[in-house]
């Protein structure tokens, strides 16, 4: 049974049947992303004052996933004037370089992911010989067997120290051993830690998850999918500009997010 | 690469009238307004990171510029490389609808926020 009007626009909408489904499907992302958006709104303005973290992302790891996240919508538009134009090969140069940079975006994400996890907040024993009550730093060695762990950090007094990284400049860091039996407790940044990288990592992994979706769509297109290329090339263009649409809408939501987590 | 030299000349305009779009679908053309996009995303990343750095605003107008910046970067990239500003009336129509749903969702939750039963202590 085909499918109608797959290709051809449907004389009361104007627009074929696929592309009405992805705005659709996009309306109800919005919604989904819009619920972690109020989320966010909610915890941010009940935060007291001087209590919502700064300075805990890596902005220029952020900017650049910006830049790349835009450069690969591009690549994404001009593979869909390739089809449009019939020029396949240049189709499957700006798909191929959208992979590339999706793969590029999921690679820094997960950098700064393990830059998170790895970064440990030691509260110490009140008895404990250190430069302060708090070691901050990331993990260099954490092995069970030892009766210590070392961290590259700093010493703090205070946790209120740890909130606002922008106002402090020129942190020294040096590697810290730190005795297993002057250590209360010890926990990574991951999203257990506050509400900020609860936040964070449900937003951004959420997004990353739309990422690596789309990448698939994608390569099935400029993989076994452009089977249909030969047989139907505007069906398949279709194709192309419905998965675009998605790739937009998912930098459309990297463009709040990235101010939002890593600038607000 | 090689079905390039064997298609169309690049700039070669779409075959027949295209059914998405009332112009055809010139690639340089394209290719100019991507370069343009590119630039506006640039300056646009710039200005919310030398916004955010302000030394003399209060935060509240930090936020403000901030939102403004990344609402007029969206606006370029849903505009024109989503071809929003040029979209059939369904389209419209169905994002009046979202837009609706999604001002109701943000708003119910601001409005909410100052909804506490009568006693109940906060910050």
């Amino acid at each position: 049974m085909e499918i109608p009007y797959a290709v051809h626009p449907r004389p009361d909408t104007g627009i074929y049947n696929a592309k009405v489904g992805i705005w659709l499907f996009l309306a109800s992302e919005v919604m989904l992303f819009g619920a972690l958006f109020s989320a966010y709104v909610l915890i941010r303005v009940g935060t007291p004052p001087g209590e919502w973290p700064h300075g805990w992302q890596n902005v220029t790891l952020g900017t650049l996933n910006t830049l790349v996240l835009a450069l690969s919508a591009i690549t994404t538009l001009m593979a869909w004037v390739a089809c449009k134009v019939r020029q396949f090969g240049k189709f499957k140069f700006f798909h191929g370089c959208t992979l590339l940079l999706a793969l590029t975006f999921l690679c820094i994400k997960g950098f700064e992911y393990d830059d998170h996890l790895t970064h440990y907040e030691i509260h110490l024993t009140a008895g404990s010989n250190a430069g302060g009550s708090i070691a901050d730093g990331h993990m260099v060695e954490n092995d069970p067997q030892k009766d210590y762990v070392i961290i590259k950090g700093r010493y703090v007094n205070d946790e209120q120290e740890l909130i606002d990284l922008r106002s402090q400049k020129d942190i020294q860091e040096t590697e810290l051993k730190i005795p297993r039996s002057q250590i209360k407790d010890m926990q990574s940044y991951g999203p257990w830690h506050n509400d900020y990288l609860a936040l964070y990592f449900t937003m951004t992994a959420l997004h990353a998850l739309h990422i690596l979706g789309g990448s698939i769509v994608i390569g099935y297109l400029w993989g076994p999918g452009r089977k249909l290329w030969k047989v139907d090339p505007e069906h398949f263009t279709n194709r192309v500009e419905v998965s675009g649409l998605f790739w937009h809408f998912v930098d459309l939501v990297w463009i709040f997010l990235f101010p939002v987590l890593y600038l607000m | 690469m090689s079905e390039l030299k064997t298609a169309e000349p690049q700039n070669a305009p779409l075959m027949g009238k295209s059914e998405l779009h009332e112009h055809p679908v010139d690639f340089n053309n394209y290719l100019r307004r991507c370069v343009y996009v590119f630039v506006a995303v640039v300056c646009a990343v710039s200005l919310m990171l030398v916004a955010s750095y302000l030394p003399h605003f209060d935060w509240p107008a930090k936020v403000a510029l901030i939102l403004v910046v990344a609402c007029t970067n969206a606006f370029v990239v849903a505009g024109f490389l989503m071809h929003l500003i040029s979209e059939k009336k369904m389209i419209y129509t169905l994002l009046a609808f979202t837009a609706f749903f999604f001002a109701g969702l943000i708003g119910l939750t601001v409005w909410a926020m100052q909804d506490f039963p009568a006693g109940t202590v906060t910050h």
